[in-house]
């Protein structure tokens, strides 16, 4: 039985791996061809990200728009997840919902609206509208997992702080902080991922002029495949694996996702 | 612990007595604006050349209506369904076993399955595309296996389609299972073993309609997910497969056709939140031995 259970979890897992474990062979292409198992062994199609000026252009866009849009997801979570837990009033709720809403809708939705939105008062095509898009698309990832910090707080260490005579911003600053800042980084480390991965936001806003790497390899697709587009989808493969690695060395990943406190195991 | 609501309450209402405007501000200019914006669009005139004038007409919803967009969204409702029915399938029994794994196992798959799910649809299109090619592909290996004549490519087609939505869902709905199910008491199962009961007939008998609720809410979940997906039936399918969210985007940059597009997009949001409301009213009814 345990047999059949590991035999059907690792299937699982090939199920998933498959896809980039073809990607990876020929992004190590020697000649321009996407061949499987790989002819020759090469770096350069990576190499290519830095030399060749637009796939360059695209990933410095993603990034810039990734760390400004996360940034701006968490500066607004904060606030909201702080009063929620501070208050828990209806107007609270009303605005944790509503951060938490566009995370619930197919995306195209989202990117139509704000499309219009900004043909309307200028401002599509910008990469501003962008990060502005991706921001506010964005903000449920750290708002659920801050208010999850936030609700781990034990107050009674807010009240000790309180008694001994700490202000209000000194307690916020040397207590509760400290406590959610794990929590903070990792809504940022989601955030940021997700902003990277985004195509049709970033496509319906200003697809245009401001190629993103998910843009660029979609644009590209159409004029034929480049092993490029395999170096690309191993580093972004990568990347989340990283970024998700590192949450859970620093946080308790399956309390995250929703299972039970850690008790002794 | 009734004292220990009441001293947070106390301790808390001292802190914070700031509105946050700021997020206020973003949310109600960058979400809620727009969408107000795309249902006032919905009903305008669309202009040959330009984007579109201010009127009240139902046309783009009457446009709707005809066999075509129709046929469009009969596919793409019974294409998610499938996609969800399967990817729950899997996803249900994968997630049962996690669950039953020590808490370092179920952190590595765990990080695994975010990897997946957090990659872009684009990615996921185009790797998949590679692995179901002819000069890449895996019936390179089906023919090395002695089991082909010769490498043949899977795509575009249907079913490379209804592979790459069942991949890009089964992550979501293993986390959409995993609360419920490793919140499930393994008391239960225990004692079903220890009655004699075989682990298959046990999954099948006590674990299975224990979760019925949440595994209503997953198919519910995971159909509006891969209703949502555009950018897979155009890499992996041809102009048939093409879903209601592809014509969407179709209408709204290449036929530049925005009242249109609203007006798809609005119905769209309306079969979302419908979903959206069944699956909280199965929540709050929460089964009985279900978590505790």
């Amino acid at each position: 039985m345990k047999l059949l259970r590991n035999l059907f979890v690792t299937m699982i897992f090939v199920f998933m791996a498959a896809p980039f474990v073809v990607v990876a062979g020929v992004s190590f292409n020697e000649r321009k061809r996407l061949i499987f198992p790989p002819e020759g062994f090469s770096l350069s199609w990576y190499g290519a990200l830095w030399t060749e000026a637009d796939w360059f252009n695209a990933m410095q866009n993603s990034l810039v728009i990734a760390l400004l849009s996360s940034l701006l997801a968490v500066s607004l979570a904060l606030p909201i997840a702080l009063y929620l837990w501070q208050r828990g009033n209806v107007l609270a709720k009303a605005l944790f919902s509503l951060g938490l809403a566009p995370f619930m809708l197919p995306p195209v939705i989202t990117a139509l609206g704000l499309l219009i939105f900004w043909v309307t008062i200028g401002g599509s095509g910008q990469l501003y509208a962008t990060v502005i898009s991706h921001g506010v698309f964005l903000v449920t990832l750290p708002l659920v997992t801050i208010s999850l910090g936030l609700q781990t707080i034990n107050v009674q260490f807010l009240e000790a702080a309180r008694v001994m005579g700490a202000t209000e911003r000194t307690v916020f600053r040397t207590v509760s902080l400290p406590l959610v800042f794990p929590y903070i980084v990792s809504g940022f480390a989601f955030a940021f991922v997700l902003s990277l991965n985004e195509y049709i936001i970033a496509y319906m806003v200003a697809g245009f002029t401001v190629e993103t790497l998910p843009i660029k390899i979609l644009n590209s697709l159409r004029y034929g495949y480049t092993p490029t587009m395999g170096a690309v989808a191993v580093l972004f493969a990568l990347t989340s694996v990283l970024v998700f690695s590192l949450i859970a060395r620093f946080g308790d990943l399956p309390r995250l996702l929703g299972a039970p406190a850690r008790d002794a195991e | 612990m009734r004292s220990g609501v009441a001293l947070k309450r106390s301790v808390l209402r001292k802190s914070g007595k700031l509105i946050p405007l700021y997020p206020t501000f973003f949310l109600v200019v960058f979400f809620l604006v727009p969408f107000t914006v795309m249902l006032a669009v919905s009903f305008f005139h669309r202009v040959e050349g330009a984007f579109f004038e201010p009127a009240f007409e139902f046309d783009n919803y009457l446009r709707f209506f005809d066999p075509f967009y129709l046929g469009i969204l009969q596919f793409s409702i019974l294409l998610s369904m499938a996609a969800a029915v399967l990817a729950t399938a899997i996803a249900f029994p994968f997630t049962y076993m996690i669950t039953r794994m020590s808490r370092k196992a179920q952190v590595v798959a765990l990080v695994l399955l975010l990897a997946v799910l957090s990659l872009s649809e684009v990615i996921i299109g185009f790797s998949w595309s590679t692995l179901l090619s002819r000069t890449s592909g895996i019936s390179n290996l089906f023919v090395s296996l002695g089991l082909l004549e010769k490498p043949t490519s899977y795509y575009p087609s249907l079913s490379a389609v209804l592979i790459g939505l069942v991949y890009l869902s089964v992550p979501y709905a293993v986390l959409v299972l995993y609360p419920p199910l490793s919140r499930l008491d393994p008391e239960l199962p225990e004692a079903a073993r220890m009655m004699g009961a075989s682990p298959m007939r046990t999954f099948f008998t006590i674990v299975i309609p224990l979760l019925r609720r949440p595994i209503m809410s997953t198919l519910i979940l995971v159909f509006v997910f891969t209703l949502g997906a555009y950018t897979l039936p155009q890499t992996l399918g041809k102009p048939s497969s093409w879903t209601l969210s592809v014509h969407i985007t179709d209408q709204a940059i290449f036929q530049a056709n925005l009242p249109f597009a609203a007006a798809m997009a609005i119905f769209l949001l309306v079969v979302t939140l419908a979903m959206i409301a069944v699956t909280s009213m199965l929540d709050k009814t929460k089964s009985e031995g279900d978590t505790k």
